[in-house]
């Protein structure tokens, strides 16, 4: 079979969810022995229109072929028989069973259960590929990037040649980012069709072969990735020119607004999470923070919001007049009450902050259902605030009334940053604040924050992406292992340095 | 002296109900169908098979052992079908809430049970509250012909009518199946996480139905051998009791695993009737503690694997939420 026949052609594709358009008249090709990056701004419609495909959705209209014949996929099983899998962005996997208990589910085989020929067969799937996956391990054990790599061999189990990564790399540390992308290039060699949603333009410039962009559910056209560069790609998904640079306003008016000493932090089995952590937070600068993940960056925030008991050590916070308060000891409401606010947002993005099955409005009210003295609540102030979010970080959803968990992930999360900004606090607190959000939501989360740091308020930003943490930070704190490796400033800063200081205490310099 | 040849038969007899009624709970559970209809479930099976054997024994023709058995078998099984069909439609069809569904169908089921069993008092004109089938009874209750001259071995072991054998056997089936074939692998997954089991392509809403309805299958069987066996064919209203409450407890008890629920359910009914056995005197008062002993010991089976966090021992994650696939 030529390499350049549509392995799947999608045409004039329409679904709509109620009265959300998702996807309107979307045409789109798919080829084997190549990877195909699918972008699109959050709410774009990418995850809908692969979902048509792996059968989990099913389009109003339109019509889709396989190797050229016209096909129907109204199950994930049939999706399997036409070879299509996916590999979903909330990985499906089912956490009390094994590895290969997984692979093999859902499997029509004949003949009993034979699970050890089954881990026969993943292994031998794993050496062909490069994998490492204990069959036998529960998936409750596993870290996310072999969970993911799991949900990869299930699909290759069932003997899918297309298959389709719904943001891969959105919870993968570089190094792990780089070993899928490894795997993925054996499986483009392997002549399979690849599909791989992500934000990270780096990445599609990185893997892939031919860029689709969608843009508010329409098709809007495509590109030979080498032909093309991140600016273009930008302004085409977004439909209007965008700069790529991030502000950094000077810094003015600096004053330590937290004072951190010999902060210690043990997790409830005893694991030392954080150890003699001292640094200060800044009113009108932002302070990065940078780790591999899991070096202690989640405790240190929960600690100052006063979520997270302390070992040892204290948490100063300064007023204005420059008196200091002691925050250990304070509940949390209180250390709200000084004007610290916390807009955590955790690898699930409804865990905090948000109650899904309630609509704009009410997540706005949670924040502000104390205030006031009546025993009726305001609702007319939150609603404002609701539809200001709204306009003000072009979320896309149907109306106010609309409950959270039905806008896609991305909305989800600027309706929470919206909402922490708006309570005007002195200290913010953000983690993985444009996480799976797409580059222009990005750039308005990257701008609030800077209107905060311009007005006063002292900004932690805990980030993923170096690059951008070079760009926008005043000062970068960088984590090793939950102790402080350094803090550099942010101008002038060199991503290896950084890079180093992440993986070995002080960047491994002998003193 | 504490008369264990006695108490044992006494408990296992009490544990049937219980076992047939955690057995079928746990396979709805595996499902993620929280049925708290299952005490109603349970009343309806056991009236189902009283109806069908009244009317046998009314009927007026020579009652033939096969079908002394049969009919109230059959009109059993298919008056517990009815409930977990009815239970399925409202949600997993049209997604109602479970708790809610579940309490509704309870309180159905035992007025379903109470009204039905009290028309038959009125057709029969009977002086007490209460009918009695002692000849089906009988047919239900026959042992194995070596268990009376076997002395005490016969007593513990052999005494039990078959319904009895076929809990123990029902349980250990639905063990093997859950725990080591491709069904059992699938049903678990759709009452972990049915939106995953539906991306691997299995048929959520069928798993449910068929596992609901064929818990409510086994369910209703434990009325049927109340009535036939424990009760020797005499029903009287509420006389089923709290059972089907205590049989939804034993599936925590067990950590959703049929095989220790024949052990369990033993352990249950021995400690249900222990006030029995037990001299309290006059005091009445002690007995209804003594009552207490199920329910305390499962509270403390739940605090105990809360505290070791095991996740094989949780319930099924997504117990009790209804499944739509486009809803995210």
């Amino acid at each position: 079979m030529s390499s350049n026949t549509a392995a799947v052609r999608m045409r004039n594709i329409t679904k709509t969810f109620g009265t959300t358009v998702a996807n309107h008249d979307v045409n789109l090709d798919i080829r084997r022995g190549e990877i195909l990056a699918l972008l699109g701004e959050n709410g774009s419609g990418k995850t809908t229109l692969m979902n048509m495909l792996s059968g989990i959705y099913y389009p109003d209209s339109g019509q889709i072929f396989i190797d050229g014949q016209e096909v129907s996929i109204s199950s994930p099983r049939e999706a399997f028989e036409y070879g299509i899998g996916m590999i979903h962005q909330h990985f499906k996997l089912v956490d009390v069973l094994t590895a290969a208990e997984n692979i093999v589910l859902g499997l029509k085989e004949e003949g009993r259960l034979n699970l050890a020929a089954a881990s026969e067969r993943i292994r031998k799937i794993c050496d062909a590929y490069g994998f490492e996956v204990n069959p036998d391990q529960k998936i409750y054990d596993m870290s996310v990037s072999q969970k993911q790599t799991v949900e990869i061999v299930k699909v290759l189990y069932r003997g899918a040649d297309i298959l389709i990564l719904d943001e891969p790399t959105a919870v993968l540390t570089p190094q792990e980012t780089d070993k899928l992308f490894a795997v993925l290039r054996n499986m483009k060699k392997d002549n399979k069709a690849i599909v791989i949603i992500t934000h990270k333009l780096h990445e599609v410039e990185d893997i892939s072969d031919r860029v689709a962009v969608l843009r508010r559910g329409e098709y809007v056209g495509e590109m030979i990735t080498k032909e093309t560069n991140a600016q273009e790609m930008t302004n085409m998904m977004v439909g209007r020119a965008v700069s790529l640079n991030i502000d950094r306003p000077e810094p003015k008016d600096v004053k330590d607004r937290i004072r951190i000493e010999g902060l210690s932090v043990k997790s409830e089995d005893g694991i030392q999470k954080l150890k003699d952590v001292s640094f200060a937070i800044r009113s009108g600068e932002i302070l990065g923070i940078a780790g591999i993940s899991g070096s202690g960056q989640k405790e240190l925030l929960e600690a100052i919001a006063g979520l997270q008991p302390v070992e040892a050590g204290s948490i100063s916070y300064v007023d204005d007049s420059g008196k200091a308060v002691e925050m250990i000891g304070k509940d949390p409401l209180a250390i709200q009450g000084l004007g610290v606010s916390l807009s955590f947002v955790p690898e699930d993005r409804l865990g905090m902050g948000l109650v899904g099955s309630m609509d704009l409005t009410d997540n706005m009210m949670l924040r502000s259902y104390r205030k006031g003295r009546s025993g009726f609540t305001d609702r007319k102030t939150p609603k404002a605030l609701a539809q200001k979010v709204v306009e003000d970080l072009e979320v896309v959803t149907p109306g106010l009334t609309t409950p959270v968990r039905r806008l896609s992930g991305g909305n989800v999360q600027k309706v929470l940053v919206g909402r922490e900004i708006a309570s005007a606090p002195t200290v913010l607190l953000t983690a993985y604040a444009v996480r799976g959000l797409d580059i222009n939501s990005s750039y308005t989360i990257y701008n609030l924050l800077n209107e905060q740091k311009k007005k006063g308020v002292a900004v932690v930003y805990v980030g993923e992406d170096l690059d951008v943490l070079l760009e926008l930070c005043d000062r970068i704190l960088v984590l090793c292992g939950g102790q402080v490796s350094g803090i550099v400033n942010g101008p002038g800063a060199v991503k290896e340095e950084i890079g180093l200081m992440m993986t070995k205490l002080g960047g491994g310099r002998s003193e | 002296m504490f008369d264990l040849v006695s108490f044992i038969p006494r408990a296992v007899a009490q544990s049937i109900p219980l076992l047939y009624g955690s057995t079928g709970e746990t396979i709805t559970e595996k499902s993620g169908n929280l049925n708290l209809g299952i005490p109603g479930v349970m009343y309806v099976g056991a009236i189902s098979g009283v109806i069908g054997s009244f009317l046998y024994e009314q009927s007026g023709a020579q009652i033939n052992g096969f079908l002394a058995i049969m009919i109230p078998l059959v009109c059993c099984m298919i008056g517990s079908l009815l409930m977990g069909l009815l239970y399925c439609f409202l949600t997993v069809t049209l997604r109602a809430n479970q708790n809610v569904t579940g309490l509704a169908m309870t309180t159905f089921g035992v007025g379903f049970g109470n009204f039905f069993g009290g028309s038959l008092m009125k057709l029969t004109a009977s002086e007490v509250p209460s009918i009695a089938l002692t000849t089906t009874s009988n047919y239900f209750r026959t042992t194995l012909p070596f268990a009376e001259s076997t002395g005490w071995v016969g007593k513990v072991f052999f005494s039990y009518g078959f319904l009895a054998y076929l809990a123990i056997i029902i349980a250990l089936v639905a063990a093997h199946v859950l725990k080591k074939t491709r069904v059992g692998l699938q049903l678990r997954a759709v009452g972990e996480s049915p939106s995953t089991a539906d991306a691997a392509g299995i048929n959520i809403t069928r798993y449910k139905y068929f596992a609901t309805c064929l818990g409510c299958v086994i369910a209703g069987l434990g009325g049927l051998y109340y009535v036939m066996d424990y009760a020797n064919g005499v029903w009287s209203n509420d006389g089923f009791g709290d059972r089907g409450w205590l049989a939804i407890a034993l599936v925590i008890f067990t950590i959703w695993r049929p095989n220790i629920g024949v052990l369990a359910s033993m352990l249950f009914g021995g400690l249900y009737i222990l006030y029995l056995y037990i001299p309290t005197g006059m005091n009445l008062s002690i007995k209804e503690l003594y009552k207490m002993l199920p329910y305390v010991v499962t509270i403390v089976v739940l605090v105990i694997t809360s505290m070791r966090n095991k996740r094989e021992n949780q319930p099924p994650a997504s117990l009790g939420l209804n499944y739509f696939r486009e809803e995210r």
